[in-house]
């Protein structure tokens, strides 16, 4: 049985494993992993997305997007989502500046997008609710709260994460570690406003269409 | 240690060109849609076919300008994994609809009271 010693150490000897495996630094593959992760849950939406072209049109003699959905309100939460998206970019820009501060400001203007984009979610899946067109009323409704429920959660939890990185750019700065988690966030930020572009085309809009 | 910082993970850079792009023109493809359907000029089925068409748009604009996806990113393999996401995506969402569409037309005749409250 030869030691790892000799196998390292003499001219000539016959390396059977790469002791010395190269270093790659700390991060190195982490964005291609979130690109992963995001991607699996492309699938999620994906499926659901599938079950609402599916069961959309089962109104269970209930009522149907045209009775339901109000345009104005579905314009107003695209257009926060797209604002949060360009505030998001600028807050990228000034990471890429070196400026915490600046940083710091779009994150919160970021924010507060975000926040007003929940709000207004909330605020009309309440109405419906009070309707009597909750997820429980018809098909169609179940695969429409699903689906935009799964979404309005996915940007809750990215609000969460905004929040978390504030506070660590607060106290460590923009360190590799930070500026890394912030490019995964932003990855995510922007993935969620791609998805609403499905969710606002494929359920609001052809939804008035039927 | 300086090694560490100088070779840090290759990361994607935006520039204030590609945001502000990005954003034109996603307000430009979002507007036009809800223009079309709230306005309800065209028939329904060419609007959906046209709204559709700007959130295929819209959407690679977002990879491009906001995500900065591009074949040289990661040596290839992001563009390989959504490639591949597509494919999946595709397949499900095209076998759903098929089958589902199938299984309805293929259903038994119901009466045409029950059909209309189904």
């Amino acid at each position: 049985m030869s030691t790892p010693v000799n196998l390292v150490g003499a001219e000539g000897t016959a390396a059977y494993y790469n002791l010395n495996e190269h270093a790659h630094p700390e991060g190195y593959s982490t964005m291609l992993g979130f690109w992963i992760y995001l991607m699996s849950d492309c699938l999620i939406f994906a499926i659901l997305f599938a079950c609402y072209a599916v069961l959309g049109g089962n109104y269970a003699a209930g009522p149907g997007p045209k009775d339901l959905f109000e345009l104005n309100l579905v314009a107003a939460n695209t257009v926060m989502l797209l604002f949060s998206s360009i505030t998001y970019g600028f807050a990228m820009l000034a990471m890429q500046r070196n400026a915490l501060r600046a940083t710091q400001g779009w994150l919160v203007v970021t924010a507060l997008f975000g926040l007003a984009f929940l709000s207004i979610e909330l605020y009309e899946f309440h109405g419906l609710i009070a309707e009597g067109a909750g997820p429980w009323r018809s098909a169609f409704l179940s695969a429409f709260f699903t689906l935009v429920g799964t979404h309005g959660l996915h940007v809750t939890f990215g609000l969460v994460w905004l929040t978390t990185l504030l506070v660590q750019t607060g106290i460590q700065g923009l360190t590799t570690a930070n500026r890394r988690r912030l490019m995964c966030l932003s990855m995510f930020w922007h993935f969620l406003d791609l998805i609403w572009i499905g969710v606002f085309t494929v359920v609001y809009l052809m939804g008035m269409l039927r | 240690m300086s090694h560490k910082e100088t070779h840090a993970a290759p990361i994607p850079h935006g520039s204030l060109r590609d945001y502000s792009i990005g954003f034109g023109l996603s307000v430009v493809l979002t507007a036009i849609p809800f223009w079309l359907v709230m306005a309800g000029l065209l028939p329904h089925a060419v609007t959906a076919a046209i709204i559709l068409g700007f959130a295929v748009a819209q959407m690679i604009v977002h990879m491009v300008y906001f995500l900065h996806l591009s074949g040289k990113l990661e040596g290839g393999w992001s563009l390989a994994a959504m490639a591949f996401t597509l494919i999946l995506v595709m397949i499900m969402m095209s076998g759903s609809l098929w089958v589902m569409y199938h299984l309805n037309t293929n259903m038994m005749p119901m009466p045409v009271d029950m059909r209309h409250a189904a």
